[in-house]
């Protein structure tokens, strides 16, 4: 399975990627050291923050509680955010592209 | 010299995990070398008392980088290397193992040792401590063959490792030498809120509990005794009682500290070309008005590494974050924002018995910190009061239906 990312520099790479991880998990494996993720992918920070396109129509849940209060704390946020740490990474995914939020 | 460094990291943890890949971000072309004595590549400690210690992550997921990381990036990884000495003169470190590397700018980032009993019985197999990979793997290799545990201090790593053996099935007993847990850290509110819930969840929750000694069965724990003379029996002890910093060899190198090395706001030490961050470094936080303190955080261990970077890459700005810290218990997200310690108001925001609420820190008026259980949203805007120290009447601050983000749009100046 692959999925398309576009780094702070604007840079596209195409990764192949498990399911099952998270898409932050995916990330960090795949080296996109522009990520942060501080808090490991417990939704406690706000540090793996991706853009993705149409998120309901590629079939991913909603923004959760928990995860919409964090998004806030983003001078970047826009409708496409997400918290890549709470994007379980699925078949049904297949050719997903993301963006790397820039950095608060 | 057999080996030389334009940058050397000691330590391997967050700090030292941040510096590294930092310098590497910022485009910085010298040669660079992290010294660990640990085996493994830099991982996530937090999760060691929480999610890996419940086995709900196993270790490749705990991974701060993949473990091609470092080499791709040409940062040399020295792992299973104890550094024992710093020669500031000669810009030179020593380990035990008798290697000498050379650097230009070294970076101390060795964190620090779990406090240790010093109670007759102390070295008794089956006592236990959570601060590295190797503690976490030796407690959960005994895991299966005990029923009843002990935990010694009621901080944040005893109350999670407790509320980890308790999704394990264990019977689980907290000692708190002190009146209430989180004692150090938090708050009355909070610490009366996490005993209630540790005790809702079967935890055996002992308060002013003085231990006066292990004791033990060929050569193994199987109770701790109390001072009042009572035992409680168990299979396992685990001790979280904080850490020592790990900064011997700094400043046997004549580098200013005693509760750690000192730094200034550039994370310098005094020591020539030597930076410390992380839970070693003792440097003056303007979250709690400048006085000297150690911060035992990921947050802080990451921002300072990115302060001794910015100084090395020749672009130094002063450490100015806002400290931040989580702590996961059951189904309870604690999440911290500011540093309460010193406060003189703690006002209850939201309701305890309802397990989402808030608690507000201030001192001489002002918003100091601010802990937050299940209320992300707090947290998240309640971080521009305490970023700002803004003064709020406290009957605004107690009113849950008012999000703090008005708050902060109101008396914004």
């Amino acid at each position: 399975m692959t999925l398309t990312v576009i780094d702070r520099n604007g840079t596209e790479r195409t990764v192949t990627a498990e399911p099952g991880m998270s898409v932050m998990e995916i990330l960090r494996e795949q080296g996109f050291d522009d990520l942060q993720a501080l808090c490991g992918g417990c939704c406690s920070c706000a540090t793996c923050h991706v853009y993705v396109d149409g998120s309901a129509a590629v079939g991913l849940p909603p923004v959760g509680p928990d995860e919409n209060d964090l998004l806030d704390s983003s001078a970047y946020r826009t409708d496409a955010s997400r918290l890549s740490c709470q994007l379980r990474y699925t078949p049904a995914l297949e050719g997903l592209t993301i963006t790397i939020a820039p950095e608060d | 010299m057999d080996q030389h460094y334009d940058v050397v990291i000691v330590g391997g943890g967050h700090g030292g995990a941040q510096a590294a890949a930092s310098l590497r971000q910022n485009n910085f072309t010298g040669t660079v070398a992290v010294i660990s004595e640990e085996p493994d590549p830099p991982y996530e400690r937090p999760p060691l008392s929480k999610e890996y210690l419940a086995r709900e992550k196993p270790f490749e997921r705990i991974l701060i980088k993949p473990v091609t990381y470092w080499a791709d990036r040409g940062i040399e990884m020295i792992l299973g290397a104890r550094v024992t000495t710093v020669d500031p003169t000669a810009h030179r470190v020593t380990t035990a193992a008798g290697a000498a590397i050379g650097y230009g700018t070294l970076i101390w980032a060795t964190g620090g040792r779990p406090r240790r009993l010093s109670c007759p019985g102390y070295d008794l197999a089956g006592i236990h401590t959570v601060r590295n990979r190797a503690d976490a793997d030796g407690l959960m290799a005994e895991l299966d063959g005990v029923t009843c545990a002990v935990v010694i201090g009621g901080g944040y790593i005893g109350l999670e490792a407790a509320a980890a053996l308790v999704k394990a099935g264990k019977q689980v007993t907290v000692l708190e030498a002190l009146p209430r847990v989180l004692a150090r850290v938090a708050g009355e509110p909070l610490s009366r809120f996490y005993e209630a819930e540790h005790r809702a969840h079967g935890v055996d929750m002992r308060l002013g509990a003085v231990v006066a000694g292990i004791k033990g069965r060929d050569g193994r724990v199987c109770g701790v005794e109390l001072a009042d003379g009572q035992v409680i029996d168990c299979g396992m002890v685990i001790v979280g009682i904080g850490i020592i910093p790990a900064v011997e060899p700094l400043l046997a190198a004549g580098a200013v500290g005693s509760n750690g090395v000192d730094v200034d706001e550039y994370s310098r030490t005094s020591l020539p070309d030597i930076y410390a961050v992380g839970d070693c470094a003792a440097h003056g936080n303007p979250f709690a008005d400048g006085a000297p303190i150690r911060l035992e955080s990921v947050q802080n261990a990451n921002d300072q590494a990115l302060v001794a970077v910015r100084s090395i890459i020749g672009a130094p700005a002063p450490y100015h974050a806002v400290p931040w810290f989580w702590s996961n218990q059951y189904d309870l997200k604690l999440q911290t924002v500011g540093l309460s310690a010193g406060h003189d108001t703690a006002l209850l925001r939201g309701d305890p018995a309802k397990r989402a609420f808030s608690i507000v820190y201030l001192k001489r008026g002002r918003v100091v910190a601010i802990d937050c259980v299940n209320k992300v949203a707090d947290y998240v805007q309640g971080r521009a009061l305490v970023a700002a120290g803004m003064a709020i009447p406290e009957e605004l601050l107690v009113d849950d239906t008012r999000p703090l983000k008005l708050l902060v749009a109101e008396f914004a100046d």
